[in-house]
């Protein structure tokens, strides 16, 4: 047995959560990723091995389907030291506002799914006594806006619940970090403008995670600015922030 | 649409720029008017579709790695700047580099690239086992030396006109460190830099740096490096086995004013930079990997220091007999002009391997200009100088040399042709410069 450190990659196949597998395996711990279609994760898993040969598992993991939640967890042959939910859903706002299906999934996979299944796995940490959970939620949380606030309010929802999980769970050697990335150059965000000095790749939110599990950060903005940006927008009067367009 | 470009940013055209996720919406994405695109590092228009261009960046997996013998399979958008920083220290490097580190496996192998060390260890093709190539035809096939040869040594060199290249299997360099013991030559002039040159024919590697404002006795003038892996016992105590990249640090943020460059300037920068080079001549040191092969990577978007406008490449190839005199003229010129690059560099290469691969044995000669004024008529002159010696142009780096250049350089053209033709009959892989150098209109 290899005393090494291990992660677990929940929403392994965005270019996010390959991007912080890809950061935890070249710092030498062993990965699983989790995904809906392990085999579409087999290419991945077979890269971190080649590159920088750490062991990789797989697991099929769904967030919408709660009820397998409990025996996910259990299901594990070693619980890992760091837990890592990449998942989300963008959606589309227009749709949600008519499109009741449409917003509830959008809803439960930034709120429901996520939350829960940290949840669980800050019981088996507590219960341990060590372990991080990481969140990647969103600067989209922190305000609702006119253009994506079905999404927004999920986020928000996940950062409030990671926020309580934190000061809960580190009275018990568990900590928790939240990850807000602002715009990042994915899959998902393909074809949406997005401010260029505002915009990273995701290898940079990958380092980032890392370093902030190994420095024990607690919220991070990935790109400092935004920092900056989501405090002033968050200061602004509601009577002048309902009359901006963005 | 989108405007694309090339490094140098001229030509800016319209292309649709597709990112595919998959091999199968790599197939989809090709319809007539496509070609692959990988790190966008060649300087023209060899990485622009006729109608669409395909990304290729986004399939950067290895597949697998052997580490006894450095095997690897990877898929074609990996950069090798990520080969270097994952495998580097695990004791392999890539056996061929480019002057950046910034380009893609598939791009590497369509431009069949050269390092400081093509004239003793050839090109990047050569350290290529096979490939997995999507035709043009909509096939996709394995190619190596032994299986679909014609494929494979079209593809090698190919600029990307045999289809799209989705994996490759190479081997790597073991290397002991990430260091490279580094001597360097001043030589007066043109002649003194040959002949150094040539002493160095068997240093693994070996480049030549040409002050082109340099003129009359001075002409040629230049620092010649010559660099081997250094081994265990010759780093320097305490220095870790493999030094640490740097991420492009400083930005040029904005595109500077074409006036900051001049003769003026371009003057001051070469005399500065020959002095401090020529103190650092002698014996020999040990430098990191990272500044020895990719010294303007510490700089990042530096083309846009030639302003808005873009700037072009003029790489050319002479054979060895008569290079002296080619050269020579060509160096009068420029520093004549005046307004020619910051820096000139001048090697030797060897065999090229792929049939439309730039190397002949003999010397190249790479030079920057910004484009303006009359710089096309005067690149066409010199044009004429490298194919009257029998030489040719690099075609990963041009962006505007005539079809009369490109044929008179490139006998093998007609096996080439045929080939590509048999990949794809209906014609469907264009880029910018097929369109201008290819194909029939
Ligand atoms: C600073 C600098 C220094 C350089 N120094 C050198 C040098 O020393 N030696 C040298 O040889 N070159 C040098 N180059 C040129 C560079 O190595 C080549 O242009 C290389 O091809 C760029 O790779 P890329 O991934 O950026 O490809 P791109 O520029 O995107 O494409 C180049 C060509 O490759 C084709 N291509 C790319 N990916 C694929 C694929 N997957 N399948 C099929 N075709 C593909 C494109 O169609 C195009 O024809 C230098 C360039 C710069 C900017």
């Amino acid at each position: 047995m290899t005393s090494r450190k291990s992660a677990i990659v929940l929403g392994g196949s965005s270019d996010i959560g390959r991007a912080a597998a890809r950061a935890f395996a070249k710092a030498g711990y062993d990965v699983a990723l989790a995904g809906r279609d392990v085999a579409a994760l087999e290419p991945d898993a077979a890269d971190l091995r080649a590159r920088y040969n750490v062991e990789v598992g797989l697991r099929t993991f769904d967030v919408l389907d709660t009820a397998s939640f409990e025996g996910f967890v259990s299901g594990l042959a070693a619980l890992p030291d760091v837990v890592i939910s990449i998942v989300g859903l963008l959606g589309v706002q227009q749709n949600a506002e008519s499109d009741l299906a449409h917003a509830t999934t959008i809803m439960r996979s930034n709120y429901e799914g996520p939350s829960l299944i940290l949840g669980l796995f800050a019981e088996k940490f507590l219960a341990r006594g060590s372990g991080t959970i990481v969140g990647v939620s969103s600067v989209a949380g922190d305000r609702g806006r006119a253009s994506n606030y079905v999404y927004g309010s999920a986020k928000a929802g996940f950062s409030a619940f990671l926020s309580g999980l934190r000061a809960r769970a580190s009275r018990g050697g568990v900590h928790v970090v939240t990850v807000k990335p602002g715009f990042v150059r994915t899959k998902m965000t393909e074809g949406m403008k997005l401010i260029g000095p505002l915009t990273v790749e995701a290898p940079v939110v990958g380092d980032a995670i890392l370093n902030a599990v190994e420095k024990k950060t607690d919220v991070i903005y990935v790109s400092g600015k935004w920092r900056l940006v989501m405090l002033i927008i968050k200061t602004l009067p509601e009577a002048v922030f309902k009359k901006l367009k963005f | 649409m989108t405007l694309v470009s090339g490094w140098g940013r001229f030509p800016v055209v319209d292309s649709e720029l597709l990112r595919p996720r998959s091999f199968e919406a790599v197939g989809e994405a090709v319809v007539t008017g496509s070609v692959a695109r990988g790190n966008g590092r060649a300087y023209g228009d060899a990485a622009i579709g006729a109608i669409r261009t395909v990304a290729m960046t986004g399939f950067d997996r290895v597949r697998s790695f052997d580490p006894v013998t450095g095997r690897i399979r990877l898929e074609a958008g990996v950069l090798l700047s990520d080969l270097i920083d994952t495998f580097g220290p695990r004791g392999f490097l890539p056996f061929v580099v480019p002057g950046t580190r910034f380009v893609s496996v598939g791009g590497a192998i369509a431009a069949d690239v050269h390092g400081k060390n093509h004239h003793c260890e050839g090109g990047f093709g050569r350290y290529v086992d096979s490939i997995l190539l999507r035709t043009g035809q909509g096939e996709t096939i394995e190619a190596s030396r032994e299986q679909n040869s014609d494929a494979f040594f079209a593809t090698v060199g190919g600029m990307g006109l045999t289809g799209v290249i989705l994996e490759a299997t190479m081997r790597l360099r073991p290397v002991e460190t990430g260091w490279i013991r580094e001597r360097v030559i001043s030589a007066s002039d043109l002649d003194a830099a040959m002949r150094a040159l040539d002493a160095g024919d068997s240093a693994t590697y070996s480049v030549a740096w040409i002050d082109c404002a340099a003129r009359g006795s001075d002409l040629g003038r230049s620092l010649i490096y010559l660099g081997e892996h250094a081994r265990t016992g010759e780093i320097a105590d305490g220095a870790g086995a493999f030094p640490a990249g740097k991420n492009p640090g400083l930005a040029v943020p904005v595109d500077l004013p074409s006036m900051t460059l001049n003769r003026y300037s371009i003057r001051a920068f070469n005399e500065l930079y020959y002095r401090m080079g020529a103190r650092r001549a002698g014996g020999g040191h040990v430098v990191s990997l990272y500044p020895y092969f990719f010294p303007l990577d510490s700089i990042a978007d530096w083309n846009r220091i030639y302003g808005r406008r873009g700037f072009l490449q003029h790489q050319c190839v002479i054979p060895e007999l008569g290079a002296r005199a080619v050269l020579g003229e060509i160096l009068d010129r420029v520093a004549r002009r005046g307004d020619a690059s910051f820096l000139a560099v001048l090697k030797k290469l060897g065999q090229g391997d792929g049939i439309l691969s730039f190397p002949l044995p003999g010397y190249t000669l790479a030079l920057d200009f910004p484009v303006k004024g009359d710089i096309l008529n005067f690149l066409d002159e010199i044009d004429r100088l490298v194919v009257a010696a029998g030489g040719r142009l690099y075609l990963a780096k041009d962006a505007r040399q005539s079809r009369a250049t490109f044929e008179a350089g490139y006998p093998a053209l007609r096996r080439f042709n045929a080939i590509r033709k048999s990949l794809d009959p209906a014609g469907t892989i264009r880029s910018k410069l097929s369109q201008r150098l290819f194909d029939e209109v």
